[in-house]
């Protein structure tokens, strides 16, 4: 088991390497100069060239980036071009926020959508797995932002029962109607895969066995078919965390969220180069954090995985 | 004494003709067929590429005329959908919309496709180190949230529909490489393209004669599905302001400019978000249509 | 004759189960009665898809639903019909007073729970045992199936299993209340050929020790020949021949049954020349005709075999044949085994 997250987490340092690249070199095209962003308009030459020696961005693109890499290694993301402040505290401002809308978002995921794929896989062809596979196909077609806004509509403008927008004093209201927002097309994802996962296992042989046995329906669908059917449904809440604080940026725009969505969204707008990148950066480590996580609670659900290398066989 | 039929039966008794008779895409079609949500899909995309083709004879209104008196107007007779802040008839842009939709859709996943395909061959066919690097990349993409991606790409090439085109294209790949790399995986082994290699076919010749046509089916609906990712990632990037330019009539961009009217202007959002929802619905729709038709046990 | 008569433990009366599918119905299951008696063990033998294992699964009601249907008939067991009991009287019969082994042993445990959990788990819904009773007794089963290292073994998963030692699990969850049938479908198919003789050896062992009686399903003659008593032949989803293992064997009155016995390899094969495998290929159960089934593969049809399907006719006492010239060919009238 040490062994496999040791492994794991080895895997991790190629793909945050090569996003930081990409990153790195996109931005680099970007034809701006930083330097004209952080100083006034009528900036002399002089001005520019020296805040240009100053930040380093007057060394080719190699030398910047194996710069910035230290820099990253020791935890430092740089500082803002636009606010003069470190990156490092402009995402701390604001990374809190989306994550609590994202683990609202996630348990909206995993308590509708798990158990609307159980009863649509068991009661496969009746009302609910009709009403269930309707929503859920609907649900994944609807911009997310869209949603937001009639949702908005609905029970901020017209019933009044819920605050339209923005975080407020961080009461729970507040968060009832983006989280949904953010969870409807991840809650659809689950509930499929849940109905797909469950009707599969439900096929299996040693599902014939546990009837075989005379165990009753609750016993074999509750024990035999469940942990089977939740193995996958596990990896796919877990990848989703990352997406829901990527996809998190529609839901933050539209219900003016203070979130890390909406200031990438504006860094990027700005041209904010090491705001962008060290808040992709922070996302794409918590989402294969993320990955890693789902994975050892896999090898705990699957005993086939936990033995990958030592197979006993007689 | 043995009727015609009852002889028929038997022959096929005999023969087992029935089962080989018909082809995995007639099959495929048969079950198409006979899928309602799947024809629904079907329909939807055809009436939705006439209605983007004879858009200029279907809208009332230019979509960009300003008529100033009629300004803010809910639905009515004149106006099937009303009109906008500037006195714009929303239906007529509404279809106009549906333009830059299909053309993200066809154009942006066609590029997906070929980089897809490209690199799904070099991947799935000579492996070993170039199939260790495209993959890992390939992971990369997958780590990367979509809709990030697309802003930063959008941000580096400026708003424009040609960008659009380019960002999902380059976005898109890695689902379609990881297909193709693992159709290719199954078939490669099979006995009838060792037949081909021993006959002396070459490389080019075994991908594009045998190995394509035999992964064509998963291709077509990963390609279907990404049809509707794609359209809903660019009325995502128009509604931040990213995509598609004014005065071009964008859905993505009239549901951003509606934002700010939903209390006095409802009408303003709620069609061209629905324009949005039909449109990828029908997409989606016909793409899991298409994997149960190819793939009957998937269900 | 009353003796007999009383000997039944099960019996089985014009069982027809259906499929339905988008290509039809198929007619898995069509018209089939059987009995079978205490402590005998019945062998039921056939191709691939004649319905073999669809009987089996249907004494238990285990058809897949909704595509699967029990249409018609009778399974008469202790004095009820078992198409007839409710799910509570079902669920208190299967894995107690009949139980079932099946062919895969690979993909029939489950996966994400202990061997040991999984015996328990038939001890405890059935005898209500707690759970370290349950564990006492799991422990004792998995002893009487010899496994090696049982203690040990317990705890282990499924996958940490060969596939013989997966199916000695198999029969230990079967066996554990004690059942009075216990049903076997193909339960040594996917087990390699030294395993397959030590399985069948544990169930017949078992079978004297717990006197249960035994359905066996199968298509390998030879498993047959050393185990059943009595054996019905299957086509088609139709029973064919039926009668005892000696009958079957040297005097078999089935073209059908001709053919299986000469496409098996057997030690006096010289004086028979070779294998013969048997022409053409079963019929698609959809759409089935209504003269003779096997009419299609049978070199020795006749005019009366265009007729009405021939129904099961008793030649002799207790051997049972669905074929207008059997009698000819148990009697050697025509020759059984000429080219």
């Amino acid at each position: 088991m040490f062994y496999f997250i040791l492994r794991r987490i080895l895997q991790i340092i190629p793909v945050i390497i090569g996003v930081t690249l990409i990153l790195f070199t996109l931005m680099y095209i970007i034809p701006e100069d930083p330097a004209k962003l952080i100083l006034e308009k009528g900036a002399t030459p002089e001005a520019l060239q020296n805040l240009r020696v100053k930040m380093g961005i007057d060394k080719p693109v190699y030398v910047q980036y194996w710069r910035y890499i230290k820099q990253l290694a020791k935890g430092d993301l740089g500082t803002s071009y636009r606010y003069r402040r470190s990156v490092n505290s402009i995402l701390a401002d604001h990374y809190p926020n989306s994550i609590k809308l994202a683990l609202a978002a996630i348990i909206i995921e995993v308590i509708i959508g798990i158990f609307a794929g159980i009863v649509s896989a068991v009661k496969k062809f009746s009302f609910w797995d009709i009403l269930v596979t309707i929503s859920t196909t609907i649900a994944v077609c609807v911009p997310v932002y869209w949603l937001g806004m009639m949702l908005q509509v609905a029970f901020g403008l017209k019933l009044g029962w819920l605050p339209m927008s923005g975080m407020g004093d961080g009461s729970l209201r507040y968060y009832i109607l983006p989280a949904i927002t953010l969870a409807s097309v991840s809650t659809a994802f689950v509930a499929r895969m849940t109905r797909s996962t469950m009707l599969e296992v439900l096929s299996n042989d040693y599902i014939t066995t546990a009837y075989a046995k005379g165990l009753s329906n609750n016993m074999v669908i509750g024990k035999h078919a469940l942990k089977n059917a939740l193995i996958p449904v596990v990896t796919l809440i877990g990848v989703d965390l990352g997406s829901l604080m990527g996809g998190a940026i529609l839901t933050e725009t539209v219900f003016n969220w203070p979130g890390v969505g909406r200031t990438i969204y504006l860094a990027i707008l700005q041209r904010d180069a090491p705001v962008v990148i060290g808040g992709t950066i922070i996302l794409v480590i918590i989402f294969v954090a993320m990955n890693l996580i789902v994975d050892i609670v896999y090898a705990l659900l699957d005993p086939r995985i936990r033995y990958e290398k030592k197979e006993i066989q007689i | 004494m043995a009727t015609i039929k009852e002889l028929e039966a038997l022959e096929e008794i005999e023969t087992g003709k029935k089962y080989s008779r018909t082809s995995l895409y007639k099959d495929a079609w048969k079950r198409l067929r006979k899928n309602k949500l799947a024809m629904l899909g079907l329909l939807i995309v055809i009436l939705l590429i006439l209605i983007a083709i004879f858009a200029s004879l279907i809208s009332p209104y230019n979509p960009i005329e300003r008529i100033k008196e009629d300004s803010s107007l809910g639905p009515s007779i004149k106006h099937f959908f009303g009109t906008d802040l500037l006195g714009r008839d929303i239906f007529s842009r509404v279809i106009y919309g549906s333009r830059v939709s299909i053309e993200v859709g066809v154009i942006a996943v066609g590029i997906s496709v070929v980089i897809g395909l490209f690199f799904g061959a070099l991947s799935g066919y000579f492996g070993g180190l170039s199939d260790a690097v495209i993959m890992r990349v390939a992971d990369i993409f997958f780590a990367f949230p979509y809709i990030l991606g697309a802003i930063a790409i959008m941000t580096i090439l400026g708003p424009g529909i040609v960008n659009i085109f380019i960002a999902i294209g380059i976005l898109g790949w890695a689902s379609i490489a990881r297909i193709f790399r693992s159709s290719i995986l199954t078939i490669k082994n099979k006995e009838y393209i060792e037949a081909a290699r021993a006959m002396g076919a070459s490389n080019n010749r075994i991908i594009m004669k045998h190995i394509f046509p035999n992964s064509f089916a998963p291709i077509i609906v990963y390609a279907t599905m990404n049809v509707g990712t794609a359209i809903i990632v660019e009325a995502a990037l128009s509604f931040l302001g990213i995509g598609v330019q004014p005065p071009t009539p964008a859905w993505g961009k009239m549901l951003a400019d509606s934002m700010s009217y939903i209390d006095v202007a409802p009408w303003m959002m709620f069609f061209p978000g629905l324009a949005i929802l039909i449109t990828v619905l029908g997409f989606v729709l016909l793409g899991d249509g298409l994997r149960d038709a190819f793939d009957p046990k998937l269900k | 004759m009353t003796e007999t008569e009383n000997n039944k433990i099960l019996e089985v009366k014009n069982l027809s189960t259906y499929f339905y599918t988008d290509d039809g119905v198929v007619k898995a299951v069509d018209d089939v009665s059987f009995d079978l008696k205490k402590g005998e063990t019945l062998g039921i033998v056939g191709e691939t898809g004649c319905g073999k294992s669809v009987t089996a699964l249907s004494i238990l009601r285990l058809i897949p639903q909704p595509l699967g249907r029990i249409v018609a008939g009778e399974i008469i067991f202790e004095g009820r019909d078992l198409l007839k009991l409710g799910q509570k009287d079902l669920q208190n019969l299967r894995g107690n007073k009949i139980s079932m082994i099946f062919q895969d042993p690979m993909t029939s445990l489950n996966p994400v729970y202990t061997v040991g959990n999984q015996v328990m788990e038939s001890l405890i819904v059935h005898r209500k045992l707690k759970k370290d009773e349950a564990r006492r007794e799991g422990l004792k089963l998995l002893e009487m199936v010899g496994i090696p290292e049982f203690k040990r073994r317990f705890n282990n998963y499924p996958h940490e299993f060969s596939g013989g030692m997966r199916q000695r699990v198999m029969i230990a969850m079967a066996i554990a209340n004690s059942p009075s049938i216990l049903i076997a479908d193909e339960p040594t198919t996917a087990l390699d050929v030294t395993v397959q003789a030590q399985i069948l050896e544990l169930m017949d062992e078992l079978k004297y020790k717990t006197n249960s009686s035994i359905i066996i399903i199968t298509h390998d003659l030879g498993v047959v020949a050393k185990y059943a008593n009595r054996v019905m032949v299957m086509y088609a989803g139709k029973p064919v021949e039926f009668s005892s293992v000696d009958n079957i064997f040297y005097k078999p009155a089935h073209p059908y049954t001709i053919g299986l016995m000469k496409s098996v390899t057997r030690l006096d094969e010289e004086k028979r020349g070779k294998l013969k495998p048997i022409e053409g290929l079963p019929p698609s159960l959809i759409d089935l005709p209504k003269f003779c089934i096997f009419r299609a593969r049978c070199k020795y049809a006749c005019d009366e075999c265009k007729g009405e399907y021939p129904p099961l006719k008793e030649i002799e006492k207790d051997h049972f044949v669905s074929c207008y010239r059997g009698k000819e060919f148990m009697e050697g009238i025509i020759e059984r085994f000429d080219n």
